[in-house]
């Protein structure tokens, strides 16, 4: 028997890239694209594009619905892919992972229901909603919304000076008229990965419901939602290879079953009359029409992609090429990382200022040699607030990062700085 | 990639050293704008005597391009009247939307021709408007203000 070793040194990153056709590309100039923008869209191997090129080519027909041959092929697809992705990140039932067109819909769908509860669970006045100061906005503004509706207050936990959620006032903060706790895994500008443990066994603690927003988690680590504790987790698919116009929220069965409709239509219901309908048992409830068939299809696509390299592989990797350009980084006079500058629960972004030169212009010399990193706030203004900076240069990094290509933005910030004499 | 014709030496003066940078009263109108996708800002008041744009003041954060574009109107309109300067912003407006194809005149827009290779990168075009745009708002609304008085 062969014993299959996840060490870092079987991990061939060459041999991967020759999965992405699209980082073969070379840009203006013929340069060789150095794609260190991930975090914001991951690219997509070629077994993906396959996927759902073949689906539209010989499969396509819409689900549920369809009673001919292709239609059972479609639907078959559609479900497979639910159960690729239910147990890519360890669900204990299939009929807890609901799609959605993307995290940001995931988060907008678990907010708006709750905000539609009655009885027990019901949002009011005297009720509290926490999240974190380093939310991005997807995870801030839905439960904005929500507060407006029913008059709930927002709570917020802080962050130390070194990026790390400041956990000091965990217990004042999440207390008995806390409803929900929603809180990024991993944050898509600081890079920081939150302790969720203590902070989930408080909110249960005081009754409160905990939403996860794993979207920048779930393509990077290795997941399990059995023993994760969280109540709702929403991810996307294009981060993690996968289409775009794809997302998911997972969620507890019983309470799914509790929860009211979000939009309403066809496949959400068990029956209709002119008067009232009744709604189909989870996930159906929370997929109103026809839904995303060739993303998740292409989803599905992905995760096998994923679990073929082996979820600690790919961690590790992260991990590895995050330490090493951490290092290289902070070798450039005048860098500032706004985050936390060590490999320690961190993830692969890293969001950093150049003095004298606008993280704006930093990405646009930065491109002019093929490099593409984000530039602005990472739709997460409130922690840029909190680092006092305006907006940032982000570079990110994924399965297929090589260090060369670390080499290269230190090379380009280098060129950067030459450019505007800084 | 034409980056030098991007980022002019006139360009990067500007960004250094602004002109007319900071908020000043007097003022009839104040307004913040705000590129979204950025996040480059800026807080303008505008000042008019008569038919004259006497003072533009502002407050800005932001890229070389939005910083640059900034003093350079500041340096254009302040002194015109308001039909002049609105004229001024529209052959800004029109060397910016040519995609390259427009021969400035110097004359009219002294340093702001210094802009017309930003009009060949699209992502940069909200930049250099982003003060041009809130100066016209800001105008308008203190242009009205005088009407109604
Ligand atoms: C932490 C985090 N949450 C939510 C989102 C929103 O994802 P999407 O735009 O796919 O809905 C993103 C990515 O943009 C993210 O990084």
């Amino acid at each position: 028997m062969t014993v299959s070793t996840e060490s870092a040194s079987a991990y061939d990153v060459a041999k991967i890239r020759e999965d992405f056709p699209v980082l073969a590309r070379r840009l203006d100039g013929d340069k060789p694209l150095v794609y260190l923008d991930s975090a914001n869209t991951s690219h997509k191997p070629q077994v993906v594009i396959d996927a759902v090129a073949d689906h539209y080519a010989m499969h396509n027909a819409n689900v549920a619905r369809a009673m001919h041959q292709l239609g059972a092929e479609a639907t078959a697809a559609f479900e497979g892919a639910r159960d690729k992705v239910a147990r890519f990140v360890g669900a204990p039932s299939r009929d807890e992972v609901v799609f959605t067109k993307n995290a940001t819909e995931a988060l907008n769908l678990v907010a708006h229901v709750l905000g539609s509860v009655r009885g027990s669970r019901q949002i009011g006045a005297s009720s509290e909603i926490v999240i974190t100061e380093m939310e991005h906005h997807s995870n801030i503004v839905p439960w904005q919304l929500l507060c407006e509706r029913t008059g709930a207050r927002l709570r917020w936990f802080g962050i130390t000076d070194d990026g790390r959620l400041d956990l000091g006032a965990l217990d004042e903060l999440v207390n008995e008229h806390t409803s929900v706790v929603s809180l990024t895994w991993v944050s898509n500008a600081l890079g920081t990965v939150n302790p969720l443990a203590p902070i989930i066994e408080r909110a249960h603690e005081v009754g409160a419901l905990v939403v996860v927003d794993a979207s920048q988690a779930v393509p990077q680590l290795p997941v399990d939602l059995g023993s994760l504790g969280a109540d709702f987790v929403a991810f996307t698919g294009h981060k993690m290879v996968g289409p775009t116009g794809i997302g998911v929220l997972w969620g507890r069965y019983d309470l799914l079953a509790e929860l009211p409709p979000f939009l309403g239509g066809g496949e959400m219901i068990a029956t209709v009359s002119m008067e009232r309908s009744t709604y189909a048992a989870p996930p159906s409830r929370f997929e109103a029409g026809t839904p995303q068939i060739a993303q998740a299809v292409g989803l599905g696509a992905a995760v096998d992609y994923l679990e073929s390299m082996g979820m600690k592989a790919v961690a590790e990797h992260e991990r590895a090429i995050t330490a090493y350009a951490l290092e290289r980084l902070q070798e450039v006079g005048g860098l500032r990382i706004v985050g936390p500058t060590e490999a320690v629960d961190r993830g692969g972004a890293i969001s950093f200022e150049l003095a004298g030169v606008h993280p704006h212009d930093i990405s646009q010399l930065l491109d002019s040699q093929g490099i593409a990193v984000r530039a602005g706030h990472h739709c997460a203004k409130p922690v840029h607030a909190r680092f006092g900076v305006q907006s940032t240069a982000r570079a990110s990094f994924y399965l297929y990062t090589t260090t060369a290509e670390v080499d290269a933005l230190v090379e380009g910030l280098e060129h950067t700085k030459r450019f505007f004499k800084v | 990639m034409d980056l030098d014709g991007l980022y002019q030496e006139i360009i990067l003066d500007h960004y250094r050293n602004p002109h007319g940078k900071g908020l000043r009263e007097p003022f009839e109108a104040e307004v913040h704008h705000v590129n979204p996708t950025c996040g480059d800002e800026i807080t303008l008041r505008v000042h008019l005597v008569g038919d004259t744009v006497a003072d533009v003041s502002y407050d800005a954060e932001g890229c070389s391009i939005s910083q640059a574009s900034a003093s350079v109107l500041n340096d254009l309109l302040i002194g015109k009247s308001v039909g002049a300067a609105m004229g001024l912003l529209a052959d800004f407006q029109a060397l910016m939307q040519g995609r390259g194809t427009i021969e400035p005149d110097e004359e009219t827009l002294e340093d702001g021709v210094a802009f017309a290779g930003v009009a060949k990168f699209p992502a940069r075009i909200k930049c250099a408007l982003l003060s041009w745009m809130a100066w016209k708002d800001a105008t308008s609304q203190a242009v009205t203000l005088k009407e109604d008085a």
